[in-house]
Parts: structure tokens; sequence; C-alpha cells
């Protein structure tokens, strides 16, 4: 049997050469993403914002203008009411703004009373619903969460990815040089940044499963740079003489195949997600697919060449060099 | 390098036989594990309430209100024990001991000379409590005519951890009355409740069975005072005016504020039809104190109005029509018949030590559930699927070792997950849907590493050898992120992040098990058999 062939033997990209272009693509797309950040901003789910989420099926299609007046009536302050997937299934979005604001003041007197609030009014946008549509409706999904909860979930969010960046900087660190940690910890600030910036553009909503998509492509992004890492680290003492920009190309062409392959069967299996997993994960798939994308470019392109900045100690201290002799 | 001992295979094939063992309840109907014996493995993979369907609801106790509920009545007792009773003389104080916002109780003696003593009776009121063995729970402070009570911080976490237990108890009480649903009720950190109620149900009627407290006691009505009157600031000392329930007519009544019997002597509650009306009505029973009390109560009050009153409001005001002797009574009202179960349901669970507030609630439909396995079965399937085919057309035979090794990898999973009683949740799925993606990384790696060095000369089985040798490191360090990546989302995470993370976990460590024990001993068995002068690779 005549096997695939990724890539011509012998292929010779010469990664780093495109080292300025990749940095001023990267310094556009932070730009970029941080002014998306700033607006449109991130679409807020209802774990990060709070709030009530309800996704309702009829028997028939839903009038959606006579969902939103309904809605409306209750004056509860802004709200959402879309078609979700079908035309008889429809999402309502209330945000708690008014509701966590009409409560005033501030603490954990006032965040437990926002918190009933927002209980009463969800039950209120139930009943709405059911006298709007009928008593034939069903529930698929209710999510009520108050400013208690929200609050706790976005400091929990942000100190996951904090903290995995910090690992991932410490372990390379250990095992190679602070050189290299500095580098694949750029790779992680790129992949994390584009990933949001993403998400503010294309208006996906930002929720506690975003959060685990991006630590995801984080692990994925540093995976990619240590293999890379582990093979110039080997190169470095293969050989001595060669420059260190020939050498990490060489080093990228040689696990070329293998960046190739391992994205190829990950990415086979999150399209698999993307098409077949439903409603309920399709952004979430689609985002570490994206972020795979992404995060194989700044391995490539971003964390490598990024050791011809700092350059590195070819008579490598004692610890790096038993590193890469041992099997 | 490629030869493996005896006891290597034999822990190797152990492994994976273990993993399908365990894995094995999961394909086997709950009515036949029952049925099978002792030694067999009954422990499966739960299905997350995203994926069957349930409510979830984080419930916040507050646990301050018990505090200082329990410092209320210290003020007050502090305020009884100055009183004249028996041999004590009375001890006059400077106004009435106050409780200030930080829990601090300030008791003025208006005579220097009766400090001591009075410092005494504080001191005997506020020994024993929770923490009576080890530790006093108050500490009491004298500076000159002023008497300071504060409780200790240990004192303050006990009550908190004691409220917390029984709210737990009463939740439980009132969701799953018989013990018999699957319903899980947690304590999470010191103050909170977690709630989980699987399968097809009203979160809406939950929350009305947690968000009451429940106290329910018996009091003597005040005629004399007209409502109106008390509302504009009437209101005699020892008098409380409490709103009439809706069913009852709305308005108000003026009542005596100490109880006569409270709720905690009622032993059994229960709804029935009203036995000479309208509506429904709720039959209890005294325990024997409270039979006692409401006996000697009634016998001296023929004729009188008394209140019934729960949560602050008055759900029924009969008069006493002659002595109740028997230890049992009812609650009539126009009650409907869901308004006098929830009721009967209230009072035999008890009172909440404080009130819950419903924090954050998630609720799935059975339907949505059942779409959702129905998506993540396709999507594993088709993605295991092409992962197979791609790893046949890129690497041939050893691609097939790839995937026999990448099925051993997902029994081993599945049989771990099992184990531990793990809960899958739908992004669990998606983490192992990942993960049969970024298995075959560590093959990759292997075979690449082969053909390089078969590119370079070498003969099949040095090649081989030193591929899985020299790809170690690289596969080593790099799984090794991941798994710190999906460590951090379990420790950080919450919901749906960690149902993602612990198959994500699991799955990096048995795909590195996999991919370079399982595909070596089976590269290696053939190479070592056949000695093949090339290999298609």
């Amino acid at each position: 049997m005549k096997l695939l062939k990724i890539i011509p033997d012998k292929t010779t990209v010469p990664f780093t050469k495109y080292r300025w272009h990749a940095l001023a693509l990267t310094a556009i797309s932070f730009v970029v993403a941080i002014a998306l950040l700033v607006k449109p901003g991130l679409n807020l789910g209802v774990d990060f914002r709070g709030g009530i989420t309800i996704e309702v099926e009829d028997t028939a299609p839903v009038d959606l203008g006579q969902v939103r007046g309904a809605i409306g009536a209750l004056n509860l302050g802004s709200y959402k009411v879309q078609e979700f997937g079908a035309p008889n299934i429809i999402v309502v979005i209330v945000d708690p703004a008014n509701i966590v604001n009409a409560q005033g003041g501030a603490g954990e007197e006032a965040g437990s009373e926002a918190d009933e609030a927002l209980q009463a009014a969800s039950t209120q946008v139930q009943d709405a619903l059911r006298q709007t549509l009928g008593e034939d409706i069903t529930f698929r999904n209710r999510s009520v969460v108050g400013p208690t909860v929200s609050g706790e979930l976005v400091n929990r969010g942000v100190m996951a990815v904090v903290f995995a960046t910090g690992l991932m900087l410490v372990y390379i660190w250990i095992r190679f040089q602070w050189q290299w940690g500095v580098g694949a910890v750029m790779g992680v600030v790129h992949d994390s940044i584009i990933t949001v910036g993403i998400y503010a553009l294309l208006q996906l909503e930002f929720n506690l499963a975003t959060i685990a998509a991006i630590l995801t492509v984080i692990g994925y992004s540093v995976n990619d740079t240590v293999v890379f890492y582990d093979r110039i680290r080997e190169n470095l003492q293969k050989y001595k003489k060669m420059p260190l920009a020939e050498l990490i190309d060489l080093s990228l062409n040689e696990t070329l195949t293998r960046t190739i392959v391992t994205g190829g069967t990950t990415l086979i299996t999150l399209l698999a997600l993307v098409f077949f997993g439903g409603e309920v994960l399709r952004g979430f798939a689609i985002m570490i697919t994206l972020g795979i994308i992404i995060g194989t470019y700044s391995s490539l392109f971003v964390a490598s060449p990024f050791l011809l900045l700092t350059g590195v100690k070819r008579d490598a201290g004692a610890g790096a060099q038993a590193a890469a002799q041992t099997p | 390098m490629l030869q493996f001992r005896p006891w290597q295979l034999f822990l190797i094939l152990g492994v994976v036989v273990l993993g399908a063992i365990f894995a094995a309840p999961n394909i086997v109907s709950k009515e036949k594990l029952a049925t099978l014996p002792g030694f067999v493995p009954k422990t499966h993979i739960n299905l997350g309430l995203d994926l069957q369907g349930g409510s979830y609801l984080r419930l916040g106790v507050d646990t301050e209100k018990v505090i200082t509920d329990r410092l209320t009545s210290i003020r007050q007792e502090i305020q009884r024990a100055m009183r004249p009773s028996g041999n004590r003389e009375r001890i006059v104080l400077e106004g009435q001991p106050s409780l200030n916002a930080e829990g601090v109780i300030t008791v003025r003696v208006r005579d220097a000379a009766d400090v001591e003593e009075a410092a005494k009776r504080v001191r005997d009121i506020t020994r024993g409590g929770v923490l009576a063995a080890t530790a006093r729970p108050y500490t009491v402070s004298v500076n000159g005519e002023r008497i300071q009570v504060e409780m200790t911080p240990e004192a303050k976490r006990t009550y908190a951890t004691e409220a917390l237990g029984d709210s737990i108890e009463v939740v439980r009480r009132r969701i799953d009355p018989s013990g018999t649903k699957e319903v899980s009720i947690q304590p999470q950190g010191v103050d909170r409740i977690i709630v989980q109620v699987p399968g097809d149900n009203d979160p809406e009627a939950l929350k009305q069975l947690i968000n009451r407290t429940g106290q329910l006691s018996f009091h003597r009505a005040d005629l004399s005072v007209n409502p109106a009157e008390a509302e504009a600031g009437l209101l005699p000392p020892n008098r409380m005016l409490v709103p009439m329930a809706a069913s009852e007519g709305g308005g108000a009544m003026v009542l005596y504020e100490e109880a006569e019997v409270t709720g905690d002597m009622v032993e059994q509650a229960s709804a029935g039809l009203n036995s000479d009306g309208a509506g429904f009505q709720i039959n209890f029973t005294f325990d024997s104190r409270g039979a006692r009390r409401f006996s000697d109560y009634t016998r001296e009050n023929v004729g009188e109005i008394f209140a019934i009153v729960l949560d602050n409001e008055i759900i029924s005001a009969p008069r006493i029509q002659s002595p109740i002797t028997g230890g049992s009574g009812r609650i009539t009202g126009n009650f409907t018949p869901e308004e006098a179960s929830r009721i009967a349901t209230l009072i035999r669970s008890g009172a909440l030590p404080a009130p819950l507030t419903v924090q954050d609630q998630r609720s799935v439909g059975a339907d949505l559930g059942a779409d959702s396995v129905r998506a993540g079965t396709i999507a594993l399937l088709s993605g295991f699927a092409a992962v197979i085919v791609f790893m046949v057309l890129t690497y041939g035979r050893f691609g097939v070792y790839a995937n026999i090794a990448l099925f051993c990898n997902i029994i081993i999973i599945a049989g771990f997950l099992s184990v531990i009683n793990a809960t899958l949740t739908l992004p669990g799925i998606a983490g192992i849907v990942l993960v049969i993606g970024m298995a075959v990384d560590a093959n990759v790696l292997i075979f690449e590493r082969i053909r390089e060095e078969l590119a370079a000369g070498k003969a099949p089985i040095q090649a081989t050898e030193l591929g899985f040798s020299k790809a170690f490191s690289a596969i080593l360090d790099s799984n090794f992120t991941t798994f710190g990546a999906a460590f951090v989302m379990l420790m950080l995470g919450v919901g749906p992040v960690r149902g993602f993370a612990v198959t994500l976990a699991v799955g990096v460590c048995s795909s590195v098990f996999s991919a370079i024990l399982i595909t070596r001993l089976l590269a290696g068995g053939w190479l070592l058999k056949k000695r093949p002068a090339s290999i298609n690779l």
C-alpha cells in the first residue's frame, strides 16, 4: 500500500525569515483584538453577566413579536428574544442590570436581595411565556444566575487562565531555560488575546465553556511549542556551529509532518463536534477549532522565532544538557 | 527495548482488561446489574444533569442571621436575668442592653456596686452553648460600669457550620421526604448548598419549597387592639401586628408576641380534605410537650380567637370551640390541594435555621438532554472513525497498531471514569472527542521519528527502537503541559469546565500509556517475529 505523504521529503520552509512579517501580523491583530474588546466588547453569557436565560420549545412556530411584547410588558429592563436552531424554539434573555440596580446599595445584603429579585423575575418571565404561548410549551433550558455567583465566576475564570500560564512558564523554565519559558508564554498571550478578540468580533457568547476552550487552546499550543523546543534543543547539541535561525528552521521542518498530522486528527474530531455535536456545543467546538489553528501558528511563528530575540545559551547549562540527553 | 518481560506484558494487558471490566457495567441495564453477584463491579459513569435533564440550584445560607438571632436571644436573657427572682435582687441598668452591628452586646449598670454581680449573671448565661466543653462561646469584659459580651470566632464558626448542616437536613426533608429520589444535596464552602435533582421536574416548584423558612407558631389574639391603630404605632408592649394570608381574606391582626406552642412541637402533618367545608386542610399531631401545652391553653381560653402563624403570616385564626386535648388538630382555611400539601411539608420538615437564597439556578429539560446525548455520540463515533481512517492511510500497518492502542485508550478512559463514579457532562463528551484527536499525537511523534531513522539508513528494528526512545522526552513534556491545563481547570473550574477537565486529564494520562506501551508491544511483537528487511512507513 502506498502511504500518504503529507509533505515532500526535504521540505525547507524558511519560518524564521518570516518572523518580522509574523511580528507585524501579531501586532496588528493585537491592536484589532483590543479595539474589538473595547467596542463592541464581549458578548458575555449568563454565567458572567448574571441574569435569566430561558429556552422554550413550542408545538408550533413562535411569533417572536408577540413574545417580545409580553416580556416587554413586565418592565424588567433590557431583554432579547431570539430563535434558537428551529422556528419553534426560542431563547429569552433578560439582562439583570435593572433588577439588580433596583435593589440599590452594595455589599452582601444587597447581593442576596438582588439574587431573590432575579429569581422572582424569572418566575414572572415563565408565567408570561405560558400565558402568551399556551400551557403546552416545554422549558428546555432555564438558567438564572444571580450577581453573587457571576462575580465569583469571572474571578475564577481569569484566575484559571493566569494560573495555567504561570504553571507552563515554570515547567518550561525547569525543563529548558528561562528564555524558552518566556517564548512559550509569548505564544500563550498571543493565543489568548486573539481568541478573545475573535469572540468579540463574532459576538459569540462568552461563558464558562469559553474559559475551558481558551485553556484547551493554551494547552495545545504549548504542547506544539514544546515539541519544537525539544527538537531545537536536540539539534543544538547535534549542530554546535549552525546559526540559530537556520537551526530553528531545520527543527521546525523536521517536525512539520507531525505538526500537520496531529493538527489534522485534532481538527477532524473537532469538526465532527462542530457538525454533529449539537447546538449547545457548537460555539465551544468552533472556538477550539479556530484556537488550534491560531495555536499552531503561534508555535511556528511566534514562540520558536522568539528564541532568536532572546538568544539561547549554546553551551547550555548542565541541566538542559542532561535533560536533552535523557531518552 | 522492543522486548517486554512477561510481568510487563502482564501489567499492560492487565490494565486494558481491568478497564474493560470496569467499563462493562455501563452497557448493562440497571435492573440486570442488581441481579449480578457482589464481586462484579457495579459503579458506572453517571450522566450529568445536562444529559439526563434535571435541576441544579445553588443556595446561599444566611449564617450571619443565625448568629444575630443567637445574640438577640442572649441579649433578652441578660435583660431578664437583671430582674428580681427568688433570692436574687434587681440590678438596675442604664437603659436596655444594646446589640450593635459588630455583634457586641453592651450592658450598662447604673450602680457601680452591682457590676460584679451583674457580670456574674452575664457569665452564667453565656457559659455553655455549643462549645461548652472546650471553650467559652462568649467573651465577657468589664470596663467600669459597662459589661461587653462578644461571641468568639470559633463559636461563630460552629453556629454557622451547624446552621449549614441543619439547613441541608431540612432541604432534604422538603425535597425528598421519602428519601427515594436520586437527589444530591451537598454543602459547598461554609455557607452554600448545592441541590441537584435529576429528571424532568419543575424548578419553580423546588424553589417554592426551599425559599420559605417554615417557622410555625400558635399565638393568642388581642382583639382589643384595632389593627389600623396598631399600624399607626399604637401597639401595646409584647404585642405584634401580623398580616393575614390572602386565603384568610387579607388584612392584619394583633397577636401576643409570646407563642403558646411552636412548630418544633409538631410531630406529624399531612394535607387532607376539609372535613366540614370547602377546600383542603392540614391535619397535625403534637408531641407530648406540645399536646400538654395546647390542651392547657385551649382549656383556659374557650371562646377566644387564636392565630396560627407561618412565616410571619396568619394562615388560620379559628375560635376555640372546646378544649382540644387529643394532641392533634387541624388548620382549616380555604387552601388549594397544592397549598395544603406544601404547608404540610413545611411544617413536617421543620424550620430552616436561616433563610436560603437561590443564587444560581440551571435546569435542563429531559428532551434537550436526550438530544445532547445523541449528538455527542454521533460526534464521538464519527470523529473516531475519521481518525482511524486517517491513521491507516498515513502510517499503514503502524497506523493499525496506533488505532488498536486508541481503542484500548477509550476503554481505559471509560473504565477509569466508571471506577471513580464520575459524572459525564456534555463538555465531558467534548473532552473525550478532543482526546481521541490528540491521543494519536504520541504515536505520530514516534512514527515520524522512526521514519527519520529509516531515512538515515537504520534497519527497521533499530529504527523503531530509536524512534520510541528519542520521541519520549517530547511526548512527556508536551503531554505534561496539556495535563497541566486540565489540572488547572479541575482546580479552579466550576460546573461544565470541571466535567471537561476530568475527561481531558484522564484522557491525557491514559493516551500516553496506550500510545507508548500498547503500540510498542504490537509493533515490537511483529518486528521481532517477522524480522522484515524493510517496513512501509
